[in-house]
Parts: structure tokens; C-alpha cells; sequence
């Protein structure tokens, strides 16, 4: 795709986010009810927790597919997406470890416990951000793209292991509700509101994506035409 | 490489003729069996990664004796802890040290260019450090426990085994890996430790059951974990050491 395509189709994407995030956040503080049963209020912060951790989780998923196939392949832009998804996918979950947290404290009554999903997800985050600092420690473009590869796809396939292992303890974390068997759980407003954030958030990412890659390739542009080059003075 | 002590360099074993005839697994086990010779003989004539990783070990020990003050705690909850602290710290040292040895002097582009698979040369680094970090658990494992008063339990050696091979099989894929960045020996603990959370976590699982005595069908559940974490990151490592390595 060309700089100048890739700047309409981000455009497009980012005003769509802009309307989409909106739209859910008038729902998730103003329009939804609170829930009945147990969470009340603090359901809100549930509609910005779960489509965060989705899309963390989608994130790392972007990472470890463009990690394959710049290890196949041997793409520049492979790498780049790579780049750009294990950044916004730290950034993800951390938001979702924050606001975690947040509700964590109003209903558990502490702001963390060691609990398997808990647990995981900061194995999770320790994980990328090692990720993000390997690619820091490195100058050579090749080796770098190389050997991150090699830790975005060990990651990918880490995560189901850890979960594994870390379930050897006992969990508090309410079980998923809007994927479980036998229909959601929550009162259909409610689960309205979180479809809409669900949204909201991935339509998010795939704006960021978008943005961050090409950042990227800008930043190579400008990298190249910093060499010196024979072309005529004043061509683009 | 000159030595006037001649005689006490043991001979490599020989990769014969009908060996290199024979190819497949023969030629491939004499290949990584070359390369565990060549850890263990310069580790036999330098010393330095098992001298570390004893004495950083027991250190570890010693720190956690200020840090919780083991008189007073129930060291059967807090002692499997401490041991695998004190294994895998020091482990991190003799693997980061392995292959700083390696990137010395060009020997890993060396072993490179040998005529042979690239996956030999994880597998021999695997062995050798298995062995070194095994030597040193074996070493610290009763001064633990004659400092703290424990019994010496020869049941927890299976645990300590597989723990220690999981260990290795991701270990020495991030440890090279890690040889080739800027900042070298800051980043394998802090690329390893988070992907060997399930191994460490059903580490000291299963150290636990064996230090309160708990039995052989208690313990069959966590070790079958321990032995599945074994073959993922085994096979894993395998696979991607090539592309580590590849330059």
C-alpha cells in the first residue's frame, strides 16, 4: 500500500474510532444502568476493562502472526507491524492491569491478588515489554527483526502455558460472561454497552495500528534520504 | 592454545571415519557428544562457571537467611522458594557466562562453520549447562540444608532434574539470543524468567510436596506438568535455535 493510501484508509479509521469511542463512552458512564445483581456501578469500568484485555489479546496474536511470516517471508513490513502491535498491546495491557485494579479494589476490596488470570496477564505484560527491550538492545535491523520474531512467537506460545500452570491455583477472577455457554449473563442493556466498547476498542487498534506503522515507514523514508544520494538536487 | 600440562587434557571422543560414514543420529550424537567434551574441558581447566554459580548460590541462601530470619518461619513453605531462587539465579549466571565464552574470540562463528547441524550446537550447550547447573544443585542442596536444619531428601532429585531441564531448554535459546544484543547479560533474566514462569511455578510445586513427604501419587500430577514444559520448550528450542544463531 502506498504512504498516501495508507494515510486516507488511517484517516478514515481514526474518525470512525473517534465516533465509536464516543458513542461507548456515553453508553458505559451515562446511558447503561447499573447492574442489578452484584457489581452496581462499578460495572463501568468493566466496559473499558474487557474490550481492553480483548484487544491486548488480539495485539499479541498481530505480533505472533507477522512474526511468522517475517521469519518466512523476511518482510521489513512484517516486522514492522510486529513493532507496532507489541506496543500498543503493552499499553492495552496495562490499562487492563490498571483498571483491573480500579475494580478490583471497589469489589474485591484489594487492589490485587494472586490469582491465576491476574497473575497471567502480568506474566503477560513482562513478557512484551521484554519483548519491546530485546528490540531496543539491538542496532543491527536484521538481527533485531530476527530475533524478536523468535520471542513474539515463543510469547504467543507461552501464554497458553502459563495459564496452564498458573491455574494450579485456585481462581477468583469472575469466569468470562460474555462468551459463556448458554448466552451472556448480563441484562441486555448492559451487554449492549459492552458489545459497543468491544468496538470501540478494536476499531481503536486497528487505528494505532495503522498510525504506528506508518510512523515507521516514514521514519525509514526519512532515514534513507538522510544518505548521502547521487539524485538531482530537489527531486521528491 | 598452548598448555604445558599435556597430560592432563583428556582425549576428545573420536568422530571416526565410519562414524561420518554412517551420517544420521550416530554422526549427530558424536557431533553434540564433540561439543559437551569441549564445554567440560575448558570448564575443567578454567573453573569459572561452577565456581560462580556455587558460591552466588550460596549466597542466595544466605541472603534469604537475613531477609526472612528461617528460625522463626515454617521452612517447609518458604524453603522449596528459596532453593529454586538460589538454583535459577545462579543457573543465570553460568548460562550467561557460557556464552560469553562463546562470543569470545569469534568461537560461536567457529562452531558455525563446522560441517554440522545448527541444532547440535543447542543441543551440546543444553547438555553441558544441564550438567554444570546439576553438579551445582547437587553441591548446594545438602549445605542448605545442614544450615537450616532440614533433611537431606535424595527424592527430591527427579524435581530438581526436570526442573533444571525445562531451565536449559529455554535458557539456552535466550541466552544466545541475548549474547547478541547490546546489553548482553541484563536481558536474559529478563527475557527468560517470565516465559519460565510455568516451569518455576510447578517447580516449587512439586519441591514442596517432596519436602512436607508427600507421596509418589501426590506427586504425579505435577511432575507429568514439569515433564510437558520439558518437551514444549525442548522441541521449541530445537526448532528456533537456527534461526538464533543465523546470522
Amino acid at each position: 500500500m502506498t504512504p498516501s493510501r495508507l494515510n486516507t484508509a488511517t484517516r478514515i479509521l481514526g474518525i470512525l474510532t473517534l465516533i465509536a469511542m464516543a458513542v461507548s463512552l456515553y453508553m458505559a458512564l451515562i446511558w447503561s444502568p447499573p447492574e442489578r445483581t452484584m457489581l452496581g456501578d462499578s460495572v463501568r469500568i468493566l466496559y473499558f476493562h474487557a474490550p481492553a484485555a480483548w484487544t491486548a489479546y488480539l495485539s499479541f496474536g498481530v505480533v505472533a502472526i507477522a512474526s511468522v511470516m517475517y521469519l518466512w517471508k523476511r518482510k521489513h513490513i512484517w516486522d514492522i507491524i510486529a513493532l507496532a502491535s507489541a506496543e500498543i498491546g503493552v499499553l492495552l495491557t496495562t490499562l487492563t492491569l490498571i483498571s483491573g485494579m480500579l475494580w478490583g479494589k471497589t469489589v474485591w476490596g484489594t487492589f490485587w491478588t494472586w490469582d491465576a488470570r491476574l497473575t497471567s496477564t502480568l506474566v503477560l505484560w513482562l513478557i512484551y515489554v521484554g519483548y519491546l527491550m530485546l528490540r531496543a538492545a539491538i542496532d543491527d535491523p536484521e538481527r533485531r527483526a530476527r530475533l524478536a520474531a523468535i520471542v513474539g512467537i515463543v510469547g504467543a506460545l507461552d501464554i497458553p502455558i502459563i495459564h496452564f500452570a498458573v491455574l494450579w491455583w485456585r481462581t477468583l477472577h469472575p469466569q468470562p460472561i460474555a462468551v459463556r455457554p448458554g448466552g451472556p449473563a448480563l441484562d441486555p442493556p448492559l451487554a449492549l454497552t459492552l458489545n459497543v466498547a468491544m468496538i470501540a476498542f478494536t476499531l481503536l487498534y486497528a487505528y494505532l495500528l495503522l498510525a504506528r506503522v506508518q510512523l515507521e515507514l516514514t521514519r525509514d523514508q526519512a532515514e534513507a534520504q538522510r544518505q548521502p544520494v547521487e539524485a538531482p538536487v530537489g527531486a521528491d | 592454545m598452548t598448555t604445558t600440562r599435556e597430560e592432563t587434557r583428556a582425549p576428545a571422543p573420536p568422530i571416526t571415519t565410519e562414524t561420518t560414514r554412517r551420517g544420521g543420529l550416530a554422526l549427530y550424537l558424536a557431533q553434540v557428544g564433540a561439543l559437551v567434551w569441549k564445554d567440560l574441558a575448558a570448564e575443567r581447566r578454567t573453573k569459572e562457571i561452577l565456581s560462580a554459580m556455587l558460591v552466588f548460590a550460596l549466597l542466595v541462601v544466605l541472603i534469604f537467611n537475613f531477609a526472612f530470619d528461617l528460625r522463626r518461619v515454617e521452612m517447609d513453605l518458604v524453603g522449596p522458594g528459596i532453593l529454586w531462587v538460589a538454583f535459577t539465579f545462579a543457573g543465570i549466571l553460568g548460562l550467561n557466562r557460557a556464552f560469553a565464552l562463546e562470543k569470545d574470540r569469534g568461537a560461536l562463528e567457529g562452531l558455525m562453520l563446522a560441517p554440522m547441524e545448527r541444532s547440535a550446537i543447542y543441543v551440546g550447550k543444553l547438555i553441558s549447562t544441564l550438567l554444570l547447573m546439576s553438579i551445582m544443585e547437587i553441591a548446594i542442596f545438602p549445605v542448605y540444608a545442614l544450615l537450616n536444619n532440614q533433611p537431606i531428601r535424595l527424592d527430591i532429585l527427579p524435581v530438581v532434574f526436570m526442573g533444571t531441564l525445562g531451565f536449559v531448554a529455554a535458557g539456552t535459546v535466550i541466552a544466545a539470543m541475548a549474547a547478541n544484543t547490546r546489553t548482553r547479560e541484563v536481558l536474559l533474566p529478563i527475557l527468560l524468567f517470565p516465559i519460565l514462569v510455568p516451569v518455576i511455578i510447578t517447580a516449587v510445586g512439586a519441591t514442596a510436596i517432596v519436602v512436607r513427604g508427600g507421596g509418589w501419587d501426590e506427586l504425579a500430577a505435577p511432575l507429568s506438568l514439569l515433564a510437558i514444559f520439558d518437551i514444549v520448550f525442548l522441541v521449541a528450542g530445537f526448532l528456533v535455535f537456527e534461526y538464533v544463531i543465523e546470522e
